[in-house]
């Protein structure tokens, strides 16, 4: 039986990928069924979008996530993204546009056309066709089903040492067995607003982290997310709370109206090249610092660890 | 330069926010050869910055020295506490002082900055205030006990340069003792390196580089920019002319006519 730690994005990818090659798997989640950094993200599947940041190994290991998605959770939503910025930090979206790839400049009648609400409201924009995004907590919840389905346990609340795992996917909480990861505090609030009608992520340029918008379907709204260099678990600022709904009613001045549903925050874990990391450590593998591309990189990595760990596997046995 | 008694050997001072990763920013303070890098501190960050945490450490391993700031408040009392928690956190009564007076354009509040500046100093604190060209507030700076002063060059983050020279080269006359570091508002080496001819001590700045294609090649080339314009300025530069004075005599050239018409 390989034991797995941590029931995320990160280790349910990995139960998944490894009981579709027909492995006996168990899941273990100190936690409850669903918490922690992945039920908080946004779900976007934008490898272009977070080219303006993120290095092209992160573009690399999501070019193939949206296929991966569709194939086992309901609701992925091919309709791309859209960037915006207010008119008078177009150069804000110039500067964004060079530093990506994979878009298409629109006018305010190109915006207006993909998303009717936004009509008059933005000068210009950019369009990347090719990005997806999905319900992160559905996806969630659809992976562990299927799991079941396939008689994989999955225990939450249980403590589990360690040691005994196979397979740690623990995200912030393995920090004491891997130097260098550290937490990227994220906050994020789900609004439910059915006078606003978006039908794909949007991206507002904000000078200091970029804000989105993603639909959740039936008027509901994921506003995200800040990045704060802390590891501070607490509850939401009033400060953060007030940017990301100053960055909603820029979007669109109807989310005024707009009921708050939640307001949350999360530790991502990262290392120091914000990069993904596949390690043995502590006598097992760790697939960790998936940092804000949890749900864009964390099936390709599954792959990978899941070859990895087949072939140690395989290599221990003929040492035997 | 010497700022605070502290010997330093770059004129060059950057801030740590918004690059794409840690890995990124560590080696743009390497190839910018910063000796001094500012740090904004917020209060949940405050609260979790203990020992071993990444990213305090990552800044720390750096070997620059840390300049707190109190990037985002809006009020003297906001930049005090700020500031107070900020000496806890990282162990230096150096701090960058930074009172907002407008959200939108980010300017500097000089009354509150005044109010502020006045308490830090009272409580030992080395105060490096984030100012306007203005002479009269530049003066009660001084008069509140600040020995540095950090005079904008164009609102932050903007990348305009240095948007009024004339009234920074007045300051620059006023106050020939007083190291002025011009803080905010530049956007590329030709400007760093402009102001450092004008006689400034030092440059900071945050955003050119870290949301530059490639930031560890800008902040080279920051670093570079910053050195070029202090050895012009010391090296004496030429004052402009109205007229074209050739570098070469003009009387005397050989006649190369020889031979030619009758």
């Amino acid at each position: 039986m390989i034991t797995i730690l941590g029931a995320g994005v990160a280790g349910l990818c990995v139960a998944t990928t490894l009981a579709e090659r027909g492995l006996p798997v168990a899941l273990v989640d100190s936690g409850p069924v669903h918490g922690g950094a992945s039920w908080l993200a946004g779900g976007m599947i934008a490898p272009w979008v977070e080219g303006e940041t993120a290095a092209p190994e992160v573009a690399r290991l999501g070019a193939n996530a949206a296929d991966w998605w569709a194939a086992r959770v309901p609701g992925v939503a091919r309709r791309g993204s859209l960037v915006v910025a207010p008119d008078r930090d177009r150069a804000e979206l110039d500067r964004f546009a060079a530093r990506t790839s994979g878009h298409r400049r629109l006018e305010a009648d190109g915006i207006a056309g993909l998303e009717g609400d936004l009509a008059g409201r933005f000068a210009s924009g950019l369009f990347y066709a090719g990005e997806a995004h999905l319900d992160p907590r559905a996806a969630l919840v659809a992976l562990a089903d299927g799991l079941r389905q396939r008689g994989v346990a999955i225990r939450s609340q249980t403590r589990l040492a360690p040691e005994q795992a196979d397979i740690d996917c623990r995200g912030i909480a393995a920090r004491a067995d891997l130097p260098g990861l550290r937490a990227v505090r994220g906050e994020m609030l789900l609004l439910h607003c059915p006078g606003v009608t978006l039908t794909r992520p949007i991206r507002l340029l904000h000078p200091r982290f970029p804000v989105y918008v993603v639909p959740r379907g039936k008027g509901i709204y994921m506003i995200g997310a800040t990045m704060l260099e802390s590891d501070d678990p607490g509850p939401i600022t009033l400060r953060s709370a007030m940017e990301l709904m100053s960055a909603a009613f820029t979007l669109h001045p109807g989310f005024a109206e707009a009921t708050i549903l939640e307001t949350a925050s999360g530790l991502r874990p990262a290392f120091a090249d914000n990069l993904p990391r596949i390690v043995r450590a502590g006598g097992r593998w760790h697939l960790n610092g998936l940092y804000r591309h949890g749900f864009l990189t964390a099936p390709a990595l599954a792959a990978q660890l899941a070859d990895q760990f087949a072939r140690a596997e395989q290599e221990a046995a003929h040492a035997d | 330069m010497r700022l605070y008694d502290i010997d330093l050997p770059s004129r060059l001072l950057l801030g740590t926010a918004q690059y794409p990763s840690p890995q990124v920013l560590t080696a743009a303070i390497a190839a910018s050869g910063a000796a001094v890098i500012t740090v904004s501190l917020r209060r949940e960050a405050a609260r979790a910055a203990g020992a071993g945490s990444g990213f305090w450490s990552l800044l720390q391993a750096s070997g620059a020295r840390l300049l707190p700031n109190t990037a985002g408040c809006h009020t003297a009392r906001e930049a005090v506490t700020t500031a107070q928690m900020a000496r806890e956190v990282f162990g230096t009564s150096w701090i960058k002082l930074e009172v907002i007076g407008h959200a939108d354009t980010l300017q500097p509040d000089p009354f509150a900055l005044v109010e502020a500046a006045r308490i830090l100093c009272a409580e030992g604190f080395q105060v490096f205030p984030y100012t306007t060209e203005d002479l009269i507030v530049a003066e009660r700076l001084l008069d509140a006990g600040c020995r540095v002063l950090m005079p904008w060059g164009a609102p932050i983050g903007s990348g305009q340069g240095l948007r009024h020279a004339e009234a920074l080269v007045s300051l620059r006359r006023y106050l020939p003792q007083v190291p002025l570091i011009i803080d905010a508002g530049l956007g590329a080496p030709s400007q760093a390196a402009r102001a450092m001819e004008l006689g400034f001590d030092a440059v900071l700045l945050n955003t050119a580089v870290a949301k530059a294609g490639d930031p560890v090649a800008m902040a080279h080339a920051f670093g570079q920019a910053v050195a070029a314009g202090r050895i012009g300025y010391e090296a004496g530069l030429m004052p402009p002319r109205d007229m074209a004075v050739p570098s070469t005599p003009v009387l005397g050239l050989a006649d190369l006519n020889l031979g030619g018409r009758p």
